[in-house]
């Protein structure tokens, strides 16, 4: 019992992998998957890095076993452009220069997107609340790009 | 940061859950939305030998009004609260908006936070102010705990070992009454280095029935009962609410920590508790 | 050459990769075979191991090895020490400097939490912390050194037995007489100030993978550090192998802030694993790990004093000063030197007298972090300016008036060396003008005049100043190659390592403009020892600068190199030929115009002969900057104050800097603002907090409070430009700035809000309990 076969949905990709169960969903996507996008920053919930979409909706991923997400459908900084064409959140934070060292970026991108799926119109205060999961340094570049788009 | 070894279960009943913490009693912790169990894996703090994971257990994700309130399944999200409470329940929606971030949100469960009786958390100190209750389920049967009753102390409540959080009832506030929800903390979504939630009805222009919970004032959230009793029949004036919050900041044990020292618990308490008796009465409308 | 790129806000070229999830740090590195170390770390602050049984560890599942210092004596070598004055700097200050070895595994005694004790490599992280938990160690608890006043005072106990006592630097400094001026002073204020222990912490925490192949005896390690070629050369020490065999890479790096420019034990322990196991190796710093074993900083105590005439002259400075280094003083006088030459800051005073003890203690080794030094020593001028400027009655905007340097007084010469050893005089700025740019900028007489009216609606709101003159881009160099490929795109190389700040946008637009060349022509590489032999890497706001000059110098004789061959091809003189948008032409001939590929193909030999130059289309530069180039701020801080919680809203934050030539403003812009925030979580939340006993209580960010965007307040900065002439582009650094007046501003903000309690901040972080407790103190007074 110490290893369990699970089966999730990846950026519209199926996958089988057999994991121990005391693996994060964050290192079963990272190593398991090579999907390196996920960040670990904390590996306690703060930082934000490792924010994934579960069935839309933003999550920590070094917070949930990887078991746990058997049969769940993930989004991952990697799903968001369509091939060469970024998504148009990548697009805004490149021409706003909302990033730099990248790290906490996909956790950031991601937040957003689902934050914009809910909130199409946004104010200012609701999109520094929300950026508030994810503390950076870019974050002062990000709450004022925002404010100038 | 990797959790130690454990042994999981993911049961597909609470009978299946309740047999399961009968068997390993304190070696099993539960597994909900994992937003604090996972940390303290992580970090190794916990160890426990058996992981009893609920979330594949069908039926306990609801939300629904019951009992002259709001039945609350084990595993209900804090943002499906929130979602649901945007409309109609401004108390609880603000409550929710001071737990964590939205992706904490997302995963964490109502009954989960209770459980973990962290003595700065909002929905412990909610659950208090509202004479809310849990239903406890074990092997052996199922009872009611009333939410005076569940706070021990510490992350430790009257809830056994082999006993599982299935439903939190939270009743709604009395007819035409004023509430207030005010926290201060380090940080926006951190735990409060102290909290008050108020409720307030007036009669005749006057308070018929206060109700005050504090936390991050002690071991477990608090209700201010002595200086309830002591506003009730009284005018919903400054100097009232400000005697209250004498009488009840004196009555306080806080814990000093890294954040903040016991005298600013203190302090602090008793300005927090003017000011949501004052945003409750002000919120209230009281007949005649 | 023409400015085409220099200056403007081109998008970054290396943002693509981060935005899509596909940037390379060191924790995505994944070779065949690897396998993963994980750390037992000391869990006392002092204590002698008098055994270690790593007997249950190594049989435990998955478990390739555990090590101890007995098992890896042979390559125990001690750590890098850096930080010995050079020798401009001994011969005026006369330093006492101790400094002690630290192996990567820990010999016999432990003297801080977190310190390594023993390392264990296993089939997956999980299983080399599993073993982590088995290993056994017998611990002899030593009294333990914590508070840096009485640790610095005979009878403490000693953190090295053979020491005298546990001042690792000790110095006096003077300029002018300052006892004279003191004698001389109308008014006299003095005041300690403390600035506790708060760190860079990067969002991404270290990390280590390395690989040896026995068949040519190489390493290459990939290294989540800004100083690639450091690294390398205490690898060629530790190892004794010569530097060439060494590959050291910086990937992708998420934040360094200086944290990730000391030398760490881990940094040789895991090639070491990798070379005794014959497998690679991984290691990925835990946020754990990072807080208690990665680099600590500030964490100073000031008694200063300032003398001032009637009119709000400043006429000296004095100053006490500790520095809590924590175990290990392995960075010898860069800190403490730091800290009293950019004391004066703008200030025209003349006289100054210091006195500094840098103190070991039983706690995480200290290290520059963005300002190293300088945030401090702003706190405690900055602080002590505001409690002169009350006492005389005057606004603190007026007393700065009076006293900050204007442009015709520069260049400006303290009369002491840098720490570099050379005059420490300041070359460009007009650092009064910044300051009425600032004040206007922030509207500040305009907060003054709607200030009363708002207290008097109970509504505490302060506006506070702070401001300082940088010592940027430290030498002596760094290296850059530019060459050309058979296309005639353009590869430049240098020993700078970007830590996200965008070497690879700003350096191609210097390089295309010296080229001629569209950006998107050039490729910029940083962080691989095997791309340029020699370097010093990223720290101390210094890349646009050092390695800035470089890639110009390098490219502008590459650029020669191409018009002689250009001139050959195209028979006409070299002072004929021109290059515009990647094709050489001669000058008023468009007709003759080829694209640089063709010169690049005409020079290589063919069988018919050789070609119309040697393809030799490279150039290296070793610029030597003299010494360094000062930048300079005014930051405005305005803040409202709950006087019933202590809570402390930020409202508003305003920087009006001076970098000298801007290479791309909102590159700039995000290293202000950053620094800013990181500034902010000094003033406000951050703290690294020690018990008695020196164990660290913040073990976690759910302790150690980083600000996010909530915490934040809009940022607005005003570029003022005056170019250095200390450098060919005309630049000063700008990476450390944002995070040095912060404290300094923020604290004086929250003073001036509560001016009608007469409250008096002299410690950082001002947490909502320690303003309480002072608006408190002073209500009941």
């Amino acid at each position: 019992m110490t290893h369990r076969t699970v089966r999730l949905h990846v950026n519209g990709r199926e996958y089988e992998r057999t994991v121990e169960v005391r693996k994060t969903l964050a290192d079963l996507l990272r190593e398991d998957l090579d999907l390196t996008g996920t960040h670990l920053g904390c590996e306690h919930g703060v930082c934000g890095a490792c924010t994934v979409l579960l069935d839309g909706a933003p999550a920590r991923a070094c917070l949930m076993l990887a078991v746990q997400a058997d049969g769940a459908r993930l989004l991952t900084v990697e799903g968001l452009a369509d091939g060469e064409r970024l998504h148009p959140l990548q697009e805004a934070f490149w021409t706003h220069h909302g990033l730099q060292c990248g790290y906490c970026t996909p956790g950031i991108l991601l937040t957003a997107k689902a934050f914009l799926d809910e909130h199409p119109r946004p104010t200012r205060a609701e999109i520094r609340e929300m950026l508030a999961g994810n503390p950076s340094v870019a974050a002062p570049a990000i709450s004022s790009s925002s404010m100038r788009s | 940061m990797k959790p130690a070894p454990f042994e999981y279960h993911d049961p597909r009943s609470i009978d299946e859950a309740v047999a399961l913490l009968a068997r390993h009693g304190a070696d099993a912790k539960v597994l909900a939305g994992g937003q604090s169990l996972i940390p303290l894996l992580a970090f190794r703090l916990a160890r426990p030998a058996v992981i009893v994971d609920i979330n594949r257990i069908p039926g306990l994700d609801y939300v629904r009004n019951e009992h002259e309130g709001l039945a609350i399944g084990a595993l209900a999200r804090q943002r499906q609260l929130e979602r649901w409470a945007l409309d109609g329940s401004p108390f609880l929606c603000t409550a929710l908006r001071h737990v964590g971030h939205a992706a904490i949100r997302t995963r964490g469960t109502i009954a989960g936070s209770i459980a973990h009786a962290d003595p700065a958390a909002e929905l412990p100190a909610l659950l208090l102010c509202l004479d809310g209750s849990v239903m406890a389920r074990s092997s052996s049967g199922q009872r009611e705990i009333p939410a005076r009753e569940l706070f021990v102390s510490h992350l430790t409540t009257a809830v056994r070992a082999d006993e599982l959080i299935t439903e939190v009832r939270l009743p709604g506030l009395p007819d035409g009454a004023g509430w207030g929800f005010l926290e201060v903390a380090r940080r926006h979504g951190d735990f409060a280095l102290v909290g008050v939630a108020a409720v307030v009805a007036l009669r005749n222009g006057r308070i018929a029935q206060a109700r005050v919970a504090l936390f991050g004032c002690g071991a477990a959230p608090v209700r201010a009962t002595p200086a309830e009793q002591a506003l009730a029949g009284q005018a919903p004036t400054r100097g009232t609410f400000a005697a209250a919050a004498r009488e009840a900041a004196g009555t306080l044990t806080p814990d000093a920590d890294l954040h903040a020292s016991a005298e600013y618990r203190r302090s602090v308490a008793h300005t927090l508790m003017v000011r949501a008796l004052a945003a409750a009465s002000e919120r209230a409308r009281g007949p005649g | 050459m023409g400015a085409k790129y220099f200056g403007a806000a081109v998008r970054r070229v290396e943002d693509p990769r981060y935005l899509r999830g596909e940037a390379r740090y060191v924790d995505d590195i994944k070779l065949p075979g690897m396998v993963h170390a994980a750390f037992l770390r000391s869990p006392h602050a002092h204590a002698r191991i008098t055994r270690i049984d790593t007997t249950r560890a190594a049989a435990m599942p998955g478990v390739a090895r555990v090590f101890t210092f007995a098992d890896l004596a042979r390559f125990m070598k001690p750590l890098p020490l850096f930080g010995a004055p050079p020798p401009g700097l001994a011969a005026r200050v006369s330093f006492t400097m101790r400094q002690t070895t630290q192996y990567g595994l820990c010999k016999d005694v432990a003297r801080y939490v977190g310190e390594i004790v023993a390392m264990a490599v296993a089939d997956s992280r999980y299983r080399a912390e599993d073993a982590v938990d088995a290993i056994e160690v017998g611990w002899e608890p030593l009294p333990a050194v914590v508070d840096m006043v009485t640790a610095s005072e005979p009878g403490s106990p000693l953190m090295y037995a053979d020491w005298p006592d546990n001042v690792a630097v000790g110095f006096t400094h003077a300029i002018g007489d300052a006892d004279a001026a003191f004698t001389a002073a109308d008014v006299v204020v003095r005041e300690r100030f403390r600035v506790q222990r708060y760190v860079g912490m990067p969002i991404e925490p270290r990390g280590v993978v390395a690989t040896y192949e026995r068949r040519d005896g190489t390493l290459t390690t990939w290294n989540s550090t800004q100083v690639a070629h450091w690294v390398q050369q205490g690898l060629a020490a530790a190892l004794e192998m010569p530097p060439h065999k060494i590959r050291v890479i910086a990937p992708d790096v998420g934040g360094g802030f200086g944290t990730k420019a000391a030398g760490y034990a881990e940094d040789a322990l895991i090639p070491i694993a990798a070379i005794v196991l014959g497998r690679p190796v991984k290691w990925a710093e835990d946020r754990r790990e990072h807080m208690m074993a990665a680099a600590h900083a500030r964490h100073q105590v000031h008694d200063i004093a300032l003398a001032a005439r009637r009119d709000g002259t400043i006429l000296a400075v004095r100053d006490r000063v500790w520095l809590d280094v924590g175990a290990y003083n392995s960075w010898g006088i860069v800190l403490p030197y730091n800290t009293v030459a950019h004391l004066l800051g703008p200030y025209r005073i003349r006289n100054l007298h210091v006195a500094f003890k840098a103190v070991v203690t039983n706690k995480t080794p200290n290290a520059p972090y963005r300002g190293a030094g300088r945030p401090e020593a702003v706190f405690a001028m900055d602080r002590a300016v505001d409690c002169l400027a009350r006492r005389m009655g005057l606004d603190p905007a007026e007393i700065r008036r009076r006293n900050y340097l204007r442009g015709d007084e520069l260049p400006w010469d303290l009369g002491m060396p840098y720490r570099d050893g050379n005059p420490l005089v300041y070359d460009s700025g007009d650092f009064r003008a910044g300051l009425e740019a600032a004040l206007r900028a922030a509207r500040y007489d305009e907060f003054r005049r709607a200030q009363p009216a708002l207290r008097e609606r109970g509504i505490y709101r302060g506006i506070g100043l702070s401001g300082y003159v940088e010592g940027t881009a430290i030498g002596p160099y760094e290296s850059a190659s530019v060459r050309l490929d058979l296309a005639g795109r353009v590869v430049v190389v240098t020993g700078a390592c970007s830590s996200g700040q965008g070497h690879e946008t700003s350096f191609a637009q210097v390089a295309a403009d010296v080229l001629s060349v569209p950006l998107e022509w050039v490729t910029v590489i940083g962080g691989d020892t095997s791309a340029v032999p020699f370097g010093v890497g990223t720290f101390a706001s210094r890349s646009a600068v050092t390695a800035g000059s470089s890639i110009h110098d390098a490219a502008t004789a590459l650029r020669e190199k191409i018009i002689r061959a250009a001139a050959t091809l195209l028979e006409a003189a070299p002072a004929d030929i021109a290059i515009e948008d990647g094709r050489v032409l001669v000058r008023g001939a468009p007709a003759s115009a080829v694209p640089l590929a063709r010169v690049v193909q005409a020079s290589i030999p063919t069988f018919a002969g050789p070609g119309v130059a040697s393809p030799d289309f490279e150039a290296t530069a070793y610029h030597h900057v003299p010494t360094v180039t000062w930048a300079s701020a005014v930051h405005v801080a305005q803040v409202e104050v709950d006087p019933e919680t202590g809570v402390v809203a930020l409202l508003a934050y305003l920087v009006a800097h001076d970098c000298g030539k801007v290479i791309n403003p909102p590159i700039v812009d995000g290293q202000v603002h950053g620094g800013v925030a990181q500034g902010v979580g000094g003033a406000l939340y951050e703290e690294m907090v020690y018990d008695e006993g020196g164990q660290l209580l913040t073990g976690s960010l759910m302790d150690y409070l980083l600000p996010t965007a909530m915490e934040l307040p809009p940022i607005e900065t005003v570029h003022l430009e005056h170019p250095s002439a200390r450098n060919p582009l005309g630049i000063k650094g700008v990476g450390e700035g944002g995070a040095i007046s912060p404290p300094a501003a923020i604290a004086n903000a929250i003073e001036d809000a509560l001016a009608p309690l007469g409250v008096r901040i002299t410690e950082t972080p001002v947490t909502p309990a320690r303003l309480l407790a002072l608006i408190g103190a002073k209500k009941t007074a």
